[in-house]
């Protein structure tokens, strides 16, 4: 009978350890990196909030989790005449981002729970430049995204190079590297830094109370250890008798 | 250590209270009947000592209703049944409301684990016969509380509001849609709209914290009560209740308090562990038990690539997808569903618990389990042909589980053994003809060999070795 646990068990495993999808790259998350959390947080309002909000994502929980004072948020998070209490809102008006971009922005509160932080993190790498695209961008990751290419100056301008695949002549082309067409502000690993503070960020967003789950979950756990052990000797005692 | 007596136990309540709670407990007596209660279901009722780990899930799906419903009335306080509002305010609990993600992963973990312990029950009661003569009736209010559950969860799901939300259940409401007639009517009746919308988030609201609950609990007391009239069953399958002592007292039982309430202590700390585990370490179960489809918000006009229900509804799901005709798909899958309900008079073998039916029907059971998992797992995933014809297969070995517990009822002649190997067979293979694929016809061929090899061993064979199938001598008494 014991088999049948494990195999019911095994059942669950394949799920699990779906993350590894073809051609994305992973996101070495760490919500225990504040700097890194307070730096992405920065690149959001500066970079993202333009277009996008974070509707469920408050300021001063920001700052709260974050490790950042009023005075903080004030300079470096919150557009004017924000209040802390407040939720990070585009001031971008629906009604013009649909005009001038086909579609309102996405809200970017639980995009690393519904696309995975592995995706934000390749999404941000993945832009190209494209002539035939509107924006001049173009990405990899989500092909025809009406978003423009809004880290190209932090980035430089990059196109894709592409192989044939299984090195046949003539075999359908797969995306092999990117080249950089022109140089960026910052050094590719600098980007990269720039990319991984803002998926951080962004997972950290989609559910700020992580870090507060796992180390309470810990003393649960332990009480409950501790709780067991009583509890058994305690059956044992009581089932002395029984024969 | 002396053994504790009831007179101890009240001479100490009165040196302690100075007598008036015992006082008070006679009061009520008086009035209702409240130590008659406690004596003839918890300290009085004798359940069988053999009980093994598989006893535990009882208990502890009931510690999941309380948990649901706990948590679930918590959650009512914040939530918000309104199409505009219900995703934002699922968000708000999360993240505004003191303790409310805790709250909420109780309830989202809950249901799930409320659904993997109901499915551990249901084995148990089918490894050792606890649905035979005389506790068919007890089976069928087991299984109404399953198909309630069913109902409950799916409209459970709906609330949330996300993208898996509003297109799983467009899709499972749609099924009524295959019904000849009044199908288009029905969903159409269920929905309270042409779409799913508004009206109907906040009617399954409606039947979700109030209606499905009643009748759940309902359900639960009456499941309860048969149990303690009939008593329980237990791993030999052997009554109890046919040896007693001279008063009357089953010398294979013990009281349930403190014996069982004691050891499911124990049990419900372990699962409570593992249930922990969950909650704050794998909330979403890597988007097992949350879906991250589920974290956008419903939308009416993008469809997603991939709609499935949650795991626990996989096995029924691969079983409807199994079959490309909606119509045939839907009545098969009521089907799996109403072979439950008939197993005590499907499965008449007088032996009750597997331990001492033959070799091959204890195989038999493991295999189903394994069929059951397989299926759930196939539900997942996407409908790739290979997917729809494994779970084809799987959906046949499904109910050839009830077809050859029906044939092990009695022993068979030879003959009619052989006979039925042949009529399964032809039926699957006139079933394969009429679903009749070129393209897929390589696998058709091959996985015929499941249910073939199945019938093979299950049929066949004990057709020409009964000794396989020979049921061994159940004990006088139970063993440990």
């Amino acid at each position: 009978m014991k088999k049948l646990i494990l195999i019911a068990a095994l059942a669950l495993v394949p799920a699990l350890a779906s993350a590894e999808e073809a051609g994305m790259l992973k996101a070495d998350v760490n919500l225990n990196n504040t700097a890194s959390l307070q730096r992405g947080a920065k690149y959001f309002a500066t970079y993202c909030m333009g277009c996008h909000s974070a509707q469920y994502v408050r300021y001063n929980r920001v700052g709260q989790d974050l490790g950042l004072s009023d005075a903080q948020l004030e300079a470096y998070l919150m557009p004017a005449g924000a209040k802390p209490s407040d939720t990070m809102e585009s001031a971008m008006p629906a009604a013009d981002s649909e005009k001038w971009f086909g579609r309102t922005p996405p809200d970017l509160s639980l995009e690393a729970r519904s696309r995975g932080s592995d995706w934000i993190y390749t999404y941000l790498k993945s832009f190209y430049v494209d002539p035939k695209s509107g924006t001049g961008a173009n990405n990899l990751a989500l092909p025809n995204a009406a978003m423009p290419n809004v880290l190209w100056e932090l980035q430089g301008l990059q196109k894709p190079v592409y192989k044939s695949a299984g090195g046949a002549e003539g075999g359908a082309q797969v995306f092999d590297h990117f080249e950089q067409v022109t140089q960026g502000k910052l050094s590719p690993e600098q980007f990269d830094q720039v990319a991984m503070d803002l998926t951080n960020f962004l997972s950290y967003a989609a559910e700020p109370v992580q870090l507060e789950r796992v180390s309470l979950g810990l003393k649960v756990i332990g009480f409950l250890i501790v709780f067991f052990l009583f509890a058994f000797l305690l059956k044992r005692e009581i089932w002395k008798d029984v024969h | 250590m002396a053994k504790i007596t009831n007179e101890d136990n009240d001479r100490d309540l009165i040196d302690v209270t100075g007598g008036w709670l015992y006082g008070l407990r006679d009061w009520i007596d008086e009035r209702f009947p409240m130590t008659e209660f406690w004596e003839k279901h918890v300290s009085q009722y004798y359940a069988p000592k053999n009980f093994n780990f598989w006893y535990f899930f009882g208990s502890i799906a009931l510690l999941m209703l309380a948990n649901q419903i706990i948590t679930g009335i918590f959650l009512a306080m914040n939530y918000k049944p309104d199409a505009n509002e219900a995703f934002a305010s699922v968000e708000y609990i999360m993240r505004d409301v003191n303790w409310g993600w805790l709250i909420r992963y109780m309830h989202s973990v809950g249901a799930s684990m409320f659904f993997l312990v109901v499915y551990l029950h249901m084995f148990r009661g089918v490894m050792y016969g606890s649905y035979k003569k005389p506790r068919e009736l007890l089976w069928i209010f087991g299984a109404l509380i399953y198909v309630t559950l069913m109902a409950e969860a799916f409209m459970g799901y709906l609330l949330p509001w996300g993208q898996m939300s509003y297109w799983g259940a467009q899709v499972i409401i749609s099924l009524f849609g295959a019904i000849p007639g009044i199908g288009e009517g029905l969903s159409q009746w269920i929905r309270g709209d042409f779409n799913i919308s508004d009206i109907t988030l906040n009617r399954f609201f409606a039947l979700h914290v109030v209606a499905v609950p009643l009748v759940l609990i309902g359900l639960v007391v009456f499941h309860l009560i048969a149990l303690h009239e009939v008593g329980s069953n237990n791993p030999d399958g052997v009554e109890i209740k046919q040896k007693k002592d001279s008063n009357g007292i089953p010398l294979d039982g013990i009281p349930f308090h403190p014996y069982y309430t004691m050891k499911d202590v124990v049990g419900v700390t372990v699962f409570a562990a593992i249930f922990a585990a969950i909650v704050f370490f794998a909330p979403a179960m890597g988007g097992l038990f949350l879906e991250p489809a589920n974290f956008e918000p419903a939308n009416a006009l993008k469809t997603p690539d991939d709609i499935h229900p949650l795991w626990y509804f996989g096995p029924f799901y691969a079983i409807l997808r199994s079959i490309p005709d909606k119509l045939t798909g839907v009545v098969t899958m009521g089907g799996a569903i109403v072979m439950l309900f008939l197993l005590p008079w499907i499965d008449k073998n007088p032996v009750k618990s597997l331990r001492y039916r033959g070799m091959l029907y204890r195989r038999m059971v493991i295999v189903f389990g394994i069929t059951f998992a397989i299926l759930g797992y196939i539900g997942m995933q996407l409908a790739t042909p290979f997917w729809a014809q494994v779970g084809q297969r799987m959906a046949e070995l499904y109910f050839l589980f009830f077809l050859v517990s029906w044939l092990y009822s009695r022993e068979r002649s030879r003959n009619f053994m052989v006979a039925v190997f042949v009529v399964v067979m032809g039926l699957i293979t006139v079933l394969d003809i009429i679903g009749w694929d070129p393209k897929e016809q390589e696998l058709k061929l091959y996985s015929w060999l499941i249910p073939g090899l199945y019938s093979a061993v299950f049929i066949l064979l004990p057709a020409f070795f009964p000794r396989l199938n020979r049921a061994e001598a159940v004990p006088e008494r139970v063993t440990h």
